[in-house]
């Protein structure tokens, strides 16, 4: 698999313009670009990022983001690791279930427990919470009532 | 073959399963409990148990609260025992672990660094009061050391052998350090 | 005489819309299917999940990092010591730490029984979906009785494991355990071959079993899909193989690959798979070197879990359970709490093919081709 920076210097020469940024081990893309960068990387030969292995929404307080983990079954290399930003307010990504069929599930968990709507979802409604249930749980303001016990902090 | 061979193969299997039962153990595996028991394995973990030494009033428990945080469903309940005066003491007053809530994981008897805490072997203790009667308290927990010797022998020479090093150790310490001699006073000097 | 209905509007037909509901014997826990029929004949499937939700990965993030190891043996409750696995697995490569060679060969040994666990319960309860009502499973269960035996005897607990640390083992394995384990594996392709006598060449089975739940190659790279389901279909994609953790690298093991991609394919694929891994715990044992059983790093980690931090960053990592793929994400930002902790079930993204396999089919299709996934609920859930 070509390194980090061999990526970004590819996608920059494909799409001139757009910010590639690396944070660590993986890079993060700007959700106006993502479909197209994520239709190049699974469509190019030398890629071939065929399988989505895991989709993962993040609460981080001013932000949240959906991180995604990359793996190529015909020339076995992998992992790559995309990272997607959007606000707390209007938090809608674009959504990468008709590139990859294993985001549909996920990306319905993501919308259930943190609230990011994906947009271009075939079918995006809650899947682990009932009907009805009006917050999302796993952001970090979310108040659980109905405990009988404090959970202790040390 | 014919079709329907695969079948009576099969057919064969049972047939042979079920002549042999009569005749090995290992073909027929049910234990008849309660009169038949399998034997207990050592490490079996269950509900926990205060330790105590001599008397269930030299319990090695110092009130530490270090299983109570670590706990992951958060099940124990500890109360520091004070004296006359307000001064706390090394010793707890409540100590409750409420064993519907309890999860069997043992992490209490990894974390304690006083040894108090182990994992007891005690499986039948249905009881009829939901809330109530399960609530564990001080008195309930305590057993002594022979008790956790005779369950767990090799836990418990461990623990023995590992205490009674501390013990020895803390014993040299104190006869190295040489009392503290008082200075002298001066001698009037005769001019 | 011509009876014809001359006017054929009169006679209408409806399509049926039924609840395999979550109470139900043959759907592996409190799992719905929402299936509409025409006549006996599946037209749309949808499933429906979440009863057995408990938020695992919020918990996790008000608990130390060795708070929920106990925690990850109930995800996939069957296979215990593989959650507990990839958990340790995916901490350690954060911190990057080391595992002593003594520990390495007895968290694959306790890999490879559990695998042999899993798919022989799952071969005697996709028997019993078929309607061999109990029988299989009781002689399945036979066998994995001995298993659970050593795990208690080893780790305390038949199921839930809680057995291993980070960077190593909780306690080291008893004096009887490398003799228990020759004598489990010596015993072992005897049974095999019986259950192979009496399933593998059964007419009903083949006649129920082939060209049922069929998945194309392309589809199932594209749905994720991982572990025996994705390996049926033909695709030679082992996650041992692949990422070369721990130190699979060492023994030497085929990975069966099948053909077609039914329902047949899958439970023969399993047999093979219990083969091999028989093959593997026979190496491990022969190779296993005296030594630590945790590092010193993991040994103050597992006294002291309040201590213990991971520095910042993020980092996933997988291993090959015996269910699929499974991995953990952990985002950590220098505390000793987790600040986001995901797991990847595979049962979970497994069922994303379920509607496709089922449509065009009948009603006790739908069921078999639900048991030869391999769900949990528990992990489905989480």
């Amino acid at each position: 698999m070509k390194s980090l920076t061999e990526i970004q210097t590819d996608l920059n020469q494909k799409f001139p313009g757009i910010a590639v940024t690396i944070d660590g081990t993986s890079l993060v893309i700007l959700k106006e670009n993502w479909i197209k960068v994520a239709t190049f990387l699974k469509t190019e030969p030398e890629h071939a990022f065929d399988y989505l292995s895991s989709v993962t929404g993040t609460d981080y307080k001013e932000y949240l983001e959906v991180a995604y983990h990359l793996y190529s079954v015909s020339k076995q290399h992998g992992p790559l690791a995309i990272k997607v930003r959007t606000d707390m307010e209007k938090s809608i990504v674009p959504s990468v279930t008709p590139l990859w069929r294993s985001a549909e599930f996920q990306e319905r968990e993501a919308y259930d427990l943190l609230g990011i709507y994906f947009e271009g979802h075939p079918d995006l409604r809650r899947i682990l919470m009932w009907e009805g249930f009006q917050y999302h749980p796993l952001r970090k303001d979310y108040v659980q009532d109905d405990q009988d016990r404090p959970v202790e902090q040390f | 073959m014919f079709f329907g061979f695969g079948v009576l193969k099969g057919m064969t299997v049972t047939f042979k399963n079920f002549v042999l039962s009569y005749f090995s153990k290992e073909r027929l595996t049910t234990v008849q409990y309660p009169e038949e028991r399998l034997p207990e394995k050592e490490r079996f973990r269950n509900f926990p148990f205060l330790i105590y030494d001599n008397k269930p009033e030299d319990l090695r428990c110092v009130s530490c609260d270090i299983c109570a945080k670590e706990c992951p469903p958060k099940c124990i309940t500890i109360v520091r025992d004070s004296d006359e005066a307000g001064k706390p003491l090394k010793r707890p007053k409540v100590f409750d672990i409420d064993f519907s809530i309890c999860m069997n994981c043992g992490i209490c008897e990894e974390v304690c660094p006083f040894d108090a805490i182990f994992m007891d072997h005690e499986f039948e203790l249905a009881e009829y009061g939901r809330f109530e009667d399960l609530n564990y308290h001080k008195d309930d927990l305590l057993k002594s050391n022979e008790y956790f010797a005779k369950i767990r022998p090799h836990d418990a020479a461990e623990v023995d052998a590992r205490l009674a090093e501390k013990a020895k150790k803390e014993a040299a310490a104190k006869t190295v350090a040489p009392p503290a001699v008082p200075p002298q006073p001066p001698q009037p000097q005769q001019n | 005489m011509d009876y014809a209905l001359k006017n054929s509007e009169t006679l209408e037909t409806q399509t049926l819309e039924v609840n395999l509901g979550p109470q139900h014997p043959s759907t592996h826990g409190v799992f719905q299917m929402n299936v509409i029929l025409e006549g006996e004949t599946i037209v749309r499937l949808k499933p429906v999940m979440g009863y057995l939700h408990r938020n695992h990965e919020k918990l996790a993030e008000n608990m130390s990092y060795l708070g929920s190891m106990p925690f990850t043996d109930r995800l996939d409750y069957i296979c215990s010591m593989t959650n507990n696995f990839a958990y340790a697995t995916a901490v350690e490569k954060m911190a990057n730490m080391e595992v002593p060679e003594r520990a390495q060969y007895i968290r694959i040994i306790m890999a490879e029984l559990t695998r042999l666990v899993n798919h022989t319960l799952l071969i005697g309860f996709l028997l019993n979906d078929l309607g061999a009502f109990f029988t299989p499973v009781l002689y399945a269960f036979r066998e994995r009785e001995k298993i659970l035996d050593l795990f208690e005897a080893v780790a305390g607990s038949r199921m839930m494991c809680n057995y291993f640390r980070f960077g190593g083992l909780k306690v080291d394995v008893t004096g009887d355990f490398i003799p228990h384990v020759r004598q489990i594996i010596n015993n072992y392709p005897k049974f095999l071959d019986e259950f192979e006598e009496l399933l593998s060449e059964n007419e009903i089975l083949m006649a129920r079993c082939q060209n049922v739940g069929i998945i194309s190659k392309d589809l199932a790279i594209n749905a994720g899909l991982s572990g025996p389901m994705l390996r049926a279909t033909g695709v030679p994609y082992d996650v041992r193989k692949i990422d070369h953790y721990s130190i699979y690298d060492r023994f030497k093991f085929r990975v069966p690959i099948g053909e077609k991609g039914d329902v047949y394919d899958r439970y023969y694929i399993r047999i093979l798979e219990m083969r091999e891994s028989i093959k593997i715990l026979d190496q491990a044992i022969k190779e296993i070197p005296e030594g630590e059983f945790i590092s010193k790093t993991g040994a103050v980690a597992a006294k002291t879990p309040r201590n213990f931090k991971l520095p910042k960053g993020d980092a996933y990592s997988r291993i090959e359970a015996p269910k699929g793929e499974l991995g953990f994400y952990l985002v950590s930002d220098g505390t000793t709490k987790p600040y986001r902790y995901h797991v990847r079930a595979p049962s979970f993204i497994n069922l994303t093919v379920l509607e496709d396999m089922c449509l065009g089919y009948k009603v006790a299709d739908a069921i078999i081709n639900l048991g030869s996934i391999d769900i949990v609920l528990g992990e489905v859930d989480r």
